[in-house]
């Protein structure tokens, strides 16, 4: 095939104050696989607008086919043979799967939808590549996984043959991931060509033929995944050799921190969340917490923390009973949360970092004079301090927190947590959706809490990080405790399928 | 006995009619994402428009016209504000409501030299029926638009795409759909209902009279969080009230003396009552009320 399915040359794209993209020049096969991999705010998302048409290059040109193309709007895109899968989903809940693919392009019979003709379509593009999608049901009630495969569905439907994906498998289950990959060969090996952005480097060496690795808006290099490693492309992203291998001590086991005695917790529907769950955690220790999102592991940290009022069971902090306590209470008792969704729960967007800083101590000596008068010099000293030690661009405090990346939001909720120094710190994802660089700094933070002789809880969906951190490993599956471990004795595999319930403790032995 | 349930009946219908014309409008215009507490005040700009298209061209057709016409250049300066400048749908929904209140009373004065009421005009040609007898022709095209209504939105592709930006604008937006344009059509469809609706008030009393609407842009409303934001749905809220309305009349013609506010009162307990989910649940779309684009959060 003499011409290349895409062809960037020389983009340049600048925001106010950033290059986003500096004379990117980047070439993609027909019918491979290529990933694009880089840290957040590297441009990869910028550079693949751009390709489709949602956002417009300062400079440079695209070609398709050996065929210059002006993308005005993603209708061009789509017009030559190019689909986008967002990382967050593009689909409206309440219409069926169905509805959802057709939109836009619906087929007509006179002037109404001919959701049939749509059916049958549907049925055909599930079929040729092993999708396996319920068509007729309604959008919001199947999983995360059949969700993603809708989005590719869509972009097929449209005709398209060169298929961008963004970072697709971040919200997956590594079995999902699996069955992921299986359908992003059969969509190959059928001649589509697929543009895989991400930044987990197994994926990349797992599925893609060729990889171009992206830093601060430029190329930093492009490779045969046969002919490169982890730790090349990881150096290429960074710039540097990254320090993951967390070179964890023994942690001798001291005095009981935290003690859950048959937590169990109903939601709305009177469906067991947790269902009977014991657990111990000490000093110097990090729990780690494994399972497939929604087994019950942010009820657990929730109802520790009070924000989710227990059904029966007891909860000792240190000895005392915090059953049922008020967050407000949980706090002033030693405990700190960093919650998962760290733009809902975590911050106030609108706020500055100081006073995000301060959220949650605003009557702590450092932030106020007595009870009418806040301390606003305290305030910005203190926030000074924690955004030199997290390194949070930019150091302004005065800076609204919405106007930081998610990286250095996540720093603000993490070293506000952690500066309230407490004996027990409940942490739910705390690196998710952040870069390498930032994974990095949490990392050592949270190591130097446990070696403090802190207890540290870490609900988290990336085994790695479960494996990298935990001293002891539990696993939960449908709101139970279903196994207990630790790193040394097991690997990503045999977790992922104790989250899945696929093999209990009992057949691992 | 037939003719006390008959008239019970028509006078259901006669009553219900600028509920469901308002409440189907509603519909349209929350499906497309754009909450539309506005109702009331261009239903009292669709009346006036209608009496004074009636008054100077002499045609109470064209007068019908003339008050869609004025329901939707109101509804167009909400939509305006709500999806251009993104001003808070409840906010500026309140503000036509104030100003369709001053604005009709203004020119109620300049034009008819009246604060109260305008000139009596030529009402509409009833059309007869066996049985039921004489029929304002409104009442036929609002049954007319109430099928419409239906089918344009859960049968065919643009209702499709209105619905989608009331869900997920962003998905809409990224299949190539106008989300603006949707909005801006969702929310001019039910202008042009509501002004209908008003017109259909002014035709009943053949005049304008001052704040005529009295709170049925409110109950329209009501209607459409009743009717789980469908026409049909709508409609059928809208009925019941009517029939709320009508056997209270009776009743109180009858001697029976059932203080007037509590059956008043009716439509929005039962919307309260709906809304806290004891009834099924009513959930609007997710998306309205929301501008789009949103502003980014980096």
């Amino acid at each position: 095939m003499a011409f290349l399915a895409v062809e960037l040359r020389n983009i340049t794209k600048t925001f106010p104050g950033v290059i986003a993209n500096n004379n990117i020049n980047l070439g993609v096969k027909d019918g491979e696989i290529h990933a694009i991999v880089g840290e957040n705010g590297a441009g990869k998302s910028t550079l693949m607008n751009i390709l489709y048409g949602l956002e417009h290059q300062d400079k440079g040109n695209i070609v398709i086919r050996g065929k210059k193309v002006r993308m005005e709007n993603p209708h061009v895109a789509i017009s030559h043979g190019i689909g986008m899968v967002h990382q967050h989903f593009m689909l409206v809940r309440r219409f069926t799967v169905a509805e959802n693919i057709v939109l836009g392009r619906e087929p007509r019979r006179g002037p109404f939808t001919d959701i049939r003709k749509g059916l049958e379509k549907i049925r055909e593009i599930s079929d040729r590549y092993g999708f396996g999608i319920p068509a007729g049901e309604i959008t919001g009630n199947l999983p995360v996984g059949m969700l993603q495969r809708a989005e590719i569905v869509k972009v097929l439907y449209r005709g398209a043959k060169i298929l961008i994906l963004d970072e697709p498998t971040a919200v997956l289950t590594p079995q999902e991931v699996k069955e992921l990959f299986l359908i992003l060969r059969n969509l190959k090996e059928q001649g589509h060509t697929v543009i895989f952005i991400t930044h987990k480097l197994k994926e990349v060496m797992e599925i893609a033929d060729r990889v171009t690795v992206m830093r601060k808006g430029a190329v930093a290099g492009v490779r045969q995944t046969g002919e490169t490693d982890e730790s090349e492309l990881s150096r290429m992203m960074i710039g540097r050799t990254v320090y993951l291998e967390t070179g964890r001590k023994k942690a001798e086991k001291k005095e009981t921190l935290l003690e859950l005695r048959g937590v169990s917790l109903e939601d709305e529907k009177g469906v067991k969340a947790l269902d009977n769950v014991s657990l111990e955690l000490s000093s110097g220790e990090i729990l780690g917490i494994a399972g497939v999102e929604g087994n019950g592991q942010n009820d657990l940290l929730e109802a520790v923390w009070g924000l989710k009022k227990t059904s029966s069971g007891k909860i000792y902090l240190m000895g005392r009973d915090i059953t049922r306590l008020e967050p407000a209470r949980a706090r002033r008792e030693g405990m700190s949360y960093i919650p998962a969704d760290r733009q809902r729960h975590g911050l106030v967007l609108e706020y500055s970092v100081a006073f995000n800083m301060a959220l949650g101590r605003q009557a702590d000596r450092s932030f106020s004079h007595g009870i009418w008068k806040m301390n606003f010099t305290g305030m910005r000293e203190k926030s000074r301090q924690m955004i030199s030690e997290y390194n949070i661009v930019p150091g302004n405090p005065g800076a609204p927190a919405y106007s930081l990346s998610g990286g250095n939001q996540q720093k603000i909720v993490v070293a506000r947590e952690i500066d309230r120094n407490p004996s027990v710190l409940l942490a739910a994802h705390p690196t998710r959706g952040v870069d390498i660089g930032v994974v990095e700094i949490i990392y050592k933070k949270l190591l130097e809490e446990r070696a403090k002789g802190k207890g540290i809880i870490l609900v988290s969906s990336e085994l790695s990080e479960i494996l990298a951190l935990s001293d002891r490993i539990l696993v939960m599956f449908s709101g139970r405790i279903t196994g207990e471990t630790s790193p040394d004795k097991t690997c990503e595999e045999e977790l992922g399928m104790m989250m899945t319930g696929s093999i209990s403790m009992q057949e691992r032995q | 006995m037939t003719d006390f349930v008959l008239n019970i009946l028509l006078q259901t219908v006669r009553i219900s009619v600028p509920y469901i014309l308002a409440a189907v409008g509603g519909v349209f215009s929350e499906s497309s994402g754009v909450i539309n507490i506005g109702l009331e005040g261009i239903m009292l700009n669709g009346a006036f428009c209608s009496v004074v298209g009636t008054y100077y061209l002499g045609n109470p057709w064209l007068g019908l016209i003339a008050g869609v016409t004025g329901g939707i250049i109101t509804s167009v300066i909400h939509a305006v504000s709500c999806i251009r400048y993104k001003v808070n749908h409840i906010v500026s929904g309140v503000a036509i409501n104030i100003f369709a209140v001053g604005i009709t009373k203004f020119f109620l004065i300049l034009v008819f030299g009246s604060s109260s009421n305008s000139a009596r005009i030529i009402p509409l040609k009833l059309i007869t029926f066996p049985v039921i007898g004489g029929i304002s022709p409104v009442i036929v095209i609002t049954v007319f638009i109430v099928v419409l209504a239906h089918v344009i939105l859960f049968k065919t592709p643009f209702g499709l795409r209105l619905r989608a930006c009331g869900e997920n604008p962003a998905a809409a937006d990224s299949l190539g759909i106008n989300v603006w344009l949707m909005r801006y059509s969702g929310v001019a469809i039910s202008g042009a209902l509501a002004g209908l609706a008003g017109a259909w008030l002014a035709m009943q009393q053949s005049q304008f009279t001052s704040n005529m609407s009295s709170g049925r842009g409110f109950i329209a409303l009501a209607a459409m969080i009743f009717g789980k934001w469908t026409p049909l749905g709508a409609t059928g809220a809208a009925l019941i009230f009517g029939l709320a309305e009508s056997i209270q009349i009776h009743v109180q013609t009858m001697g029976v003396n059932i203080p007037s506010q509590f059956i008043q009162s009716i439509p929005y307990l039962l919307t309260i009552i709906v809304l806290s989910g004891l009834i099924g649940r009513s959930e609007p779309p997710a998306a309205v009320g929301k501008p789009y684009p949103e502003e980014l959060s980096l």
